[in-house]
């Protein structure tokens, strides 16, 4: 290899000829930067060939043990088609930017107004932007919108206790900018219903979460009394779920949500250590107090219709510190992918898809509530993906135990586990059921 | 001249280009036979049906119809629109990579292995102490990096700390990051197109949490006063921010952690090489000094006798994503930074900055401020920045980021990043020319040879359509 970096295109005599151009003999004579800030250390990474790279990465992933993943959580494995794949990596795709200058953009620009109307027809709400980073980022935004379109004061968020603690910090992160607190509803380990709802709510509130499914993978069943609870007290009804549930459950707008967040990677992305794409749609009403791109319909000279990113007064290249967000490069190009995704399965597809996640997750449960020492799932309800199991044994050891024969399932309390299954790991659920009753007996 | 002819997909006389998914198909279906009550199920579905060659189909038009740093320059100020190497895809599509990020620590040793080498990579080359891989953009890097600040001062009792200071060629995230984390916003107007010492010491005191500044700056120039500057915010008790954006000048040459910056975020979809993807994803770690470390978001990577673990910062600030961060992002970055080594790093700084003012040389436009660095911004001069660019498009080329930084008149921010070669920089530059000696009716009249012609932005504001259901509704 040749000094350098295998990126530069030029040669010595290409090299040359702009220097002189530019009047000055080497380069170094361009750096207006004062000797005392120089650095003339080393930075200790040694260039390597393509090939050696590839192989260096390999073999250091390679010492992620092999497991059979059943885990969930609020990040799961779907199988994503080649179609998708191999569309979205070409290079007029992958390698623009931000629709800056539309006329030359249409293509992402349609893709991404298309993505914009699936997840209109899938939340139930008339306004879905292009794309937030995760659901627990579009969470932080729901939080920040509530409180600035709510004018009473005292900003607080409720949310259910089963809502993973991660997505609450970083609620709690985007919150504390704004003065909103968040506090979790007693009583609602497993689901959120009116009556715990009742005993917290307050003025104070400005907006209420619950998801469906819940990080439980249980289906929330009163998403209408907590709407109305949360309306009744001026706050935000505030509701997460995924493309795949929503094409199964009503959906959110229609059971009294103003605001749905949630994870479409489900759709984009394979399990991918918990890269997401978060989904943010809301009414009508709201509209100027959306964070993030916009897609919209317009005419161009040709009397045609066109597309263009609008409402961009929102944004923070215009509105600087008065955007309603901060949002620059979001998860555009996972939501390219998931919109390819949906429309490869169609309204059949992702409806039998969604189907199965309730069939899977509830066999699966029968299968292991069979297991002496196991009860599934720990409570009733309806389940989709995944379900916590009541264990006898210490569920961390139980873990431990299935660990080494190769299952990754969840230890989330002492005497608890939570089993996820989608149409990836469908086929090795006999193999799990004959673990776990190896590991129980 | 070069030509440039955009596919264009639409009927005689019609009124759109490729049609929509739904125009082409859409099937209502219902929801029926479900393992759930009827009341917890919508009743149908409604959306496009279409078989896998009439998607591929769809999809490869809409590819056709846009255009990407492989279709030509992309010289788009502050974004590094670099090339993207394909290897890098193949490295991040390697099936290990694919693991939950609830596994256990022991059976993802891969993994932690790479977020700590790409920590440790990150840490050199900003001259930073500690790095964080998580926020999942520039943006949330920057809004990552103001609560640590504000943790930062909370330790200290120092609770009057209410203000953020930005120079007025701020990229516009930083204010916005600044007024998320719930700090007001305090612009201080440039000399020359540099920091005003003068305005900064009056701006800076008790109230300042932080000055957020990049380096070079968005007009490309170097603040030689970097040490000054440090010191009146150090001084105030205020704590120095750089805004990575600009990193790619000085790879290699200067870092910020030896200018006397606390906090950094990088860019690794600009400065390393990861695909723009349309608008993401990206990726935006925060670099910081031995003392913020312990402010590091939940959780940090170290290296132990027995391998990698993740560990809670003992001050950390939580979370500021749902999980780890874009991670395949991440490993494309590593992956760059691991092919170039610290001669390609070098290499890439001298030729984006010699690349840049190459091109400065080649345009006729006049550049009121420099010396400038690896970008420039040029004025349009009499002619409308937007109208500019618009007939740039027509030469098959992107045209540069338009109408900022405002301290210029019509200004062009142009960064053509190290990938372009000479002959494509003099392309560049021949459209930046043809378009300028453009008459009226022309400028008007373009684009004309893209996809779309002109679009109406004031309508789509005006009549918001975001859905083909809003269309309908029409």
């Amino acid at each position: 290899m040749t000094g350098g970096s295998p990126f530069v295109p030029h040669t010595e005599a290409d090299r040359q000829a702009m220097l002189d151009a530019v009047g000055v003999s080497d380069v170094e004579e361009l750096f207006d930067v004062p000797a005392s800030v120089r650095f003339d250390g080393d930075l200790d990474v040694p260039a390597r060939s393509e090939a050696a790279v590839r192989s260096e990465v390999a073999t250091t992933l390679d010492r992620n043990a092999s497991l059979t993943e059943f885990l969930g959580r609020g990040h799961y494995d779907h199988y994503v088609p080649s179609v998708v794949d191999r569309i979205s990596a070409r290079s007029e795709f992958l390698t623009s930017y931000t629709q800056y200058q539309p006329e030359v953009a249409q293509g992402f620009l349609q893709a991404l107004f298309e993505y914009q109307s699936m997840l209109v027809e899938l939340t139930g709400l008339p306004i879905a932007n292009a794309s937030m980073y995760d659901a627990a980022t579009a969470l932080g935004e729901a939080a920040l919108l509530a409180s600035r379109v709510r004018d009473a004061d005292g900003s607080t968020v409720l949310v259910p206790e089963y809502v993973r603690d991660e997505r609450v910090s970083v609620l709690e992160n985007y919150g504390a900018g704004a003065g909103i607190s968040v506090r979790r509803v007693p009583g609602t380990a497993r689901t959120l219903s009116p009556d715990p709802l009742a005993d917290a709510i307050d003025q104070e509130v400005a907006a209420v979460y619950a998801e469906t499914p819940t990080a439980r993978g249980r289906i929330e069943e009163s998403l209408g009394g907590v709407g109305d609870l949360a309306h009744q007290h001026d706050a935000l009804f505030v509701v997460g779920s995924d493309p795949i549930a929503m094409a199964l459950l009503e959906a959110p707008g229609y059971q009294g949500a103003d605001v749905v967040i949630g994870d479409a990677s489900v759709l984009g992305l394979p399990t991918s250590y918990g890269m997401g794409l978060g989904i943010f749609a809301t009414k009508e009403d709201y509209l100027r107090q959306v964070p993030g791109r916009l897609v919209g319909a317009s005419t161009d000279d040709a009397g045609r219709r066109a597309y263009t990113l609008t409402l961009q007064t929102r944004e923070q290249h215009i509105r600087r510190e008065r955007a309603t967000s901060n949002i620059c490069t979001n998860q555009a190009w996972v939501a390219l992918r998931t919109a390819m995704h949906v429309a490869h399965l169609g309204p059949d597809g992702l409806i039998e898809k969604a189907r199965r996640m309730v069939r899977l997750a509830s066999d699966l449960a029968d299968r292991l509530d069979g297991i002496a020492g196991i009860e599934a799932p720990a409570s009733d309800g309806h389940y989709f993906r995944e379900f916590v199991a009541e264990t006898d044994r210490d569920a961390q050891a139980l873990a431990a135990d299935l660990r080494d024969r190769g299952f990754a399932i969840h230890a989330i309390d002492d005497h608890e586990v939570q089993v996820a299954v989608t149409e990836t790991t469908a086929d090795a659920t006999d193999d799990l059921v004959a673990a776990i009753r190896e590991v129980t007996a | 001249m070069r030509r440039y002819d955009q596919a264009r997909w639409s009927d005689e006389g019609g009124d759109a280009y490729e049609p929509l998914l739904v125009e082409k198909s859409e099937r209502t279906a219902a929801v029926e036979d479900t393992p759930l009550p009827d009341d917890l199920t919508r009743e149908s579905l409604t959306l496009p049906d279409l078989s896998e060659p009439a998607l591929s189909r769809h999809y490869v038009r809409l590819s056709q119809e846009n255009y990407g740093v492989e279709s030509g320059p992309y010289p788009l100020g502050s974004c590094t629109m670099k090339y993207n190497p394909p290897f890098t895809e193949d490295v991040a599509a390697d099936e290990n990579a694919f693991v939950h990020p609830d596994r256990d620590e022991a059976d993802v040793q891969g993994t932690l292995e790479i977020v700590h080498a790409l920590q440790e990579q990150l840490a050199t080359i900003g001259g930073m102490d500690a790095v964080t891989l998580q926020p999942p953009a520039g943006a949330a890097g920057e809004f990552t990096g103001i609560r640590i600040a504000a943790a930062y001062h909370a330790a200290n009792e120092d609770h009057d700390r209410t203000e953020v200071v930005v120079p007025d060629t701020a990229h516009g995230t930083n204010p916005a990051s600044a007024a998320m984390a719930g700090y007001d916003v305090v612009e201080i107007p440039s000399d020359d197109g540099r920091v005003d010492l003068e305005a900064l010491e009056a701006a800076v005191g008790e109230t300042t949490a932080a000055f957020m500044l990049t380096n070079p700056n968005t007009l490309g120039l170097f603040e030689r006063d970097i040490e000054d500057i440090a010191a009146v915010v150090h001084e105030a008790g205020a704590l120095l921010y750089y805004d990575g954006a600009n990193l790619n000048a000085l790879l290699g040459r200067a870092r910020p952690g030896d200018m006397g910056f606390d906090i950094m975020h990088y860019n690794v979809h600009k400065t390393f090489a990861t695909p723009h993807g349309g608008g993401g994803p990206g990726a935006g770690p925060v670099g910081v000094v031995q003392e913020l470390a312990d402010f590091l978001p939940d959780p940090h990577v170290r290296a132990t006798d027995e391998g990698f673990e993740r560990y809670t910062p003992a001050n950390s600030i939580g979370k500021v994503h749902g999980f780890y961060g874009n991670w395949l992002v991440l490993l494309k970055a590593y992956a760059y930074i691991s092919r170039l080594g610290e001669e390609g790093l070098l290499d890439t700084s001298a030729t984006a900055v010699l690349n840049a003012n190459y091109l400065a040389e080649r345009i006729d436009f006049e550049v009121p401020y420099e010396p400038f660095h690896h970008e420039f911004v040029a004025s349009a001069g009499d002619v409308d920045a937007a109208d500019l660019a618009k007939r740039m498009l027509d030469f098959g080329v992107h045209p540069p980021t338009t109408k900022w930084p405002d301290i210029v008149e019509e200004a062009l921010m142009t960064e053509p990043t190290e990938s372009e070669s000479k002959r494509s920089l003099d392309t560049l530059a021949a459209a930046f020319e043809a378009a300028a000696s453009a008459d009226d009716e022309t400028l008007a009249d373009a684009p004309n040879r893209t996809t779309a012609r002109r679009i109406d932005q004031t309508q789509a504001a005006r009549n918001p359509r975001l859905s083909w259901q809003a269309l309908r509704d029409d």
